[in-house]
């Protein structure tokens, strides 16, 4: 008798479980709507990807990822609001509700995504662990780095990644490892090494701190993979449709030739279907996604295409000068592309 | 017959007196001694002038981007347009009087509290202590009595690890008392309750606090329930610095000898007048320099609040330094940071000194 009660109790428990955990699901947007703007977690300062001007305006491509999920629902890039995380707190953040969608330099790994609860919804930035070294040393490619002394910053996978290539590659090297990436930068100026290696886009700001920048060069060979990308909680669909779709639409814009500049009038007046359909004069796809209909419009209006926000925080625009590479467009030479809207 | 008269004596010789004396009898006394001088005058040469050099002589004051930076010494100018930011952090620039009529308001407030003439003393001090922080948060955070809301996500800089350091300091005194006062306590309950307290804070590291409470109390609360960060961090370090008073107040109580207790008890006190008009003020003034060295500590462990994402000065300053536009000038802002906390804590404690100068009552030896 006890035993039936104490199912009976557990089965009531349980279902009350399941039913509260299905009312979680797919109601990131609805308490979004209520309150009005999107929670944002980014990083507490990566030059180019997330850190704060001279007036205090958040900016970098984390950043404007996010202002690109709030013009996508509300139609106004500035309702959102930014939480700086560290490294350690970035997944609780956005486990425990904290943020609703995580734009934090985040490398997309499998045990990441499979195990930890979260869905990345797409690549933002292809990173991947690079060399940097002084033009003097007349090196045009990693493959000639036999018996170089690198510094590498300890403690990071960098670290396991470059043993991995030079073991591969039965090329010699000394490493000399520092705490902070100050200090390999430090290191590189005074000869104390001839190579620093760290992520590519981390090299490229690392290379500002130089005394004399134009004397160093990135090598082009790219020895680890790190896709950065929006992050969402797992278990919400419906969200994660929104962010991912949010990242397509900005990347098909730019296929598209759909800039912050163009995108009104081109969404009044084209006569290709692939435009009209991506920018609501037709089809289904702000309806499908809970969305306004010209929220395309919006996204690219207020934010840009993929291509203006690379070059205004990473890219030719900013001070960072980061080559396109194999962030450019699939057509032309990249890995960026994304699904067609139909 | 002439009287005998002495010759005037003699002046020492040149070199035993004035500043070539001074200097032969300190710094040149022996081979030893000599060359220990020697060397520390070369360290000197070899560490100062190139720090002044550094920070005055060819530093960059003017301009107002990084191409104006090209004199090879330190570039202030970095300083100079960031200053607003690490003062105030994001809040709102036109609404930075709130915070500066904050700041006058306790300094202005404060100052009758320092005149030795000022009548009803204590009366004045009881309700400024309740009103301030009332009036503080009113002003500062806003949001009711028709003041626009400033969400604390906003505050940062100086301001905000002056907020914390304030706030930490003020929650942290009586509560540390009171703990100190529990744990000598007769009471069985009580004490062991003190006592756990105590020995569980003092047993944690700040940062594993902060750390817990930004990362693991999240998961334990509901979805819903979202404890401001600030107030998060505000608890923690109140609750982890009155653990460390409440030792120091009780090593002030320890040294009181037991004639003063049983002299209050026979005079008709009862406990709490026993404490609050005997014990106490021999005690906590035995203990001003042990106090202030826990807040000043307290002070500088406000940096700490950067690993749970708050921008406080130092984070204020390190978040600057990674903003492409002024990438390479680390060292300016650190230097800066250590200058700020160095004025502040230098500051609390000079003012120790001269209390303790002041409540003075001959029991220094």
């Amino acid at each position: 008798m006890k035993a039936i009660k104490m199912t009976l109790a557990l089965v009531a428990a349980s279902a009350a479980l399941g039913a509260s955990t299905q009312a979680t699901a797919g109601t990131t947007l609805d308490a979004v709507m209520k309150k009005g703007f999107v929670q944002c977690g980014v990083s507490d300062g990566l030059p180019g990807f997330s850190y704060t001007d001279e007036k205090g305006q958040y900016k970098g491509i984390d950043v404007d990822v996010c202002r690109a999920v709030a013009a996508a629902v509300f139609g106004d890039a500035k309702k959102v609001k930014f939480t700086p995380l560290t490294a350690k707190e970035r997944f609780t953040a956005l486990q425990s509700g904290e943020v609703d969608v995580l734009s934090r330099n985040t490398t997309w790994t499998s045990s990441r995504d499979s195990s930890m609860g979260l869905n990345f919804a797409g690549v933002t930035y292809y990173d991947g662990q690079g060399f940097l070294v002084s033009k003097k040393l007349g090196v045009k490619s990693a493959k000639e780095l036999d018996g170089a002394a690198v510094c590498i910053q300890a403690g990071t996978t960098t670290e396991l990644n470059l043993s991995d290539y030079f073991r591969s590659t039965g090329m010699k090297y000394t490493p000399i490892s520092y705490d902070k990436s100050d200090e390999t930068v430090k290191a590189l100026e005074a000869g104390r090494c001839d190579v620093l290696t760290s992520d590519q886009s981390q090299l490229y700001a690392q290379r500002i701190k130089l005394a004399n920048p134009e004397g160093y060069v990135v090598l082009p060979e790219v020895i680890s993979k790190e896709p950065l990308g929006p992050v969402v909680r797992q278990g919400d669909e419906e969200w994660f449709d929104i962010v991912r779709w949010t990242l397509f639409a900005m990347i098909n814009a730019e296929e598209a030739g759909l800039s912050s500049k163009n995108v009104e009038q081109e969404a009044k007046s084209s006569k290709n279907p692939d435009v009209r359909r991506l920018l609501g004069a037709e089809g289904e796809l702000g309806k499908d996604l809970k969305l306004p209909k010209d929220w395309v419009v919006q996204v690219v209006k207020q934010v840009g295409n993929y291509g203006e926000i690379f070059d205004r925080n990473v890219g030719a625009g900013s001070e960072l000068k980061i080559a396109r590479g194999i962030n450019a467009l699939w057509n032309k030479g990249g890995l960026q592309y994304a699904p067609p809207v139909r | 017959m002439s009287t005998h008269t002495f010759k005037p004596s003699l002046p020492p010789p040149n070199m035993s007196v004035g500043v070539v004396g001074w200097i032969r009898a300190n710094l040149f006394p022996n081979w030893f001694n000599s060359l220990l001088t020697l060397f520390a005058l070369y360290l000197v040469w070899i560490t100062i002038p190139p720090i002044l050099n550094w920070a005055l002589f060819s530093a960059d004051w003017i301009g107002d981007n990084r191409d104006s930076c090209t004199s090879g010494g330190a570039c202030w100018v970095f300083i100079k347009v960031r200053l607003s930011q690490f003062f105030y952090g994001f809040y709102p620039e036109d609404l930075r009087w709130r915070v500066n009529l904050t700041v006058l308001l306790a300094i202005v407030g404060a100052a009758p509290l320092f005149l030795r003439a000022m009548p009803r003393k204590l009366r004045y001090g009881a309700i400024y202590l309740l009103a301030y922080p009332v009036l503080a948060y009113w002003l500062l955070h806003g949001g009711f009595l028709g003041m626009s809301l400033v969400e604390t996500s906003k505050w940062g800089g100086l301001m905000l690890t002056l907020v914390i350091a304030v706030v930490g300091i003020a929650g942290a005194m009586p509560l540390g008392i009171l703990l100190a006062l529990g744990r000598r306590s007769d009471m069985p309950v009580v004490r062991v309750i003190c006592v756990t307290f105590i020995e569980f804070w003092r047993g944690v590291p700040l940062i594993t606090v902060l750390f817990m409470s930004s990362v693991m109390l999240p998961l334990f609360l509901p979805e819903e329930v979202n404890i401001d960060k600030l107030l998060r961090a505000l608890i923690a370090v109140t609750l982890f610095e009155a653990a460390y008073v409440a030792e120091v107040v009780r090593g002030g109580m320890q040294a009181i000898p037991k004639g003063q207790y049983e002299a209050a008890a026979a005079m008709g006190l009862g406990y709490w007048r026993m404490m609050g008009l005997v014990i106490l003020p021999q005690a906590l003034k035995l203990v001003i320099p042990g106090i202030v060295n826990t807040f000043i500590a307290l002070f500088k462990d406000t940096s700490l609040v950067i690993i749970i994402g708050l921008f406080d000065l130092f984070n204020s300053i390190h978040q600057a330094t990674v903003d492409p536009a002024w990438l390479g000038f680390a060292t300016e802002g650190y230097v800066f940071a250590a200058l700020m906390f160095w004025i502040f804590c230098f500051g609390m404690s000079r003012y120790s000194m001269h209390l303790e100068r002041k409540l003075d009552t001959g029991h220094k030896r």
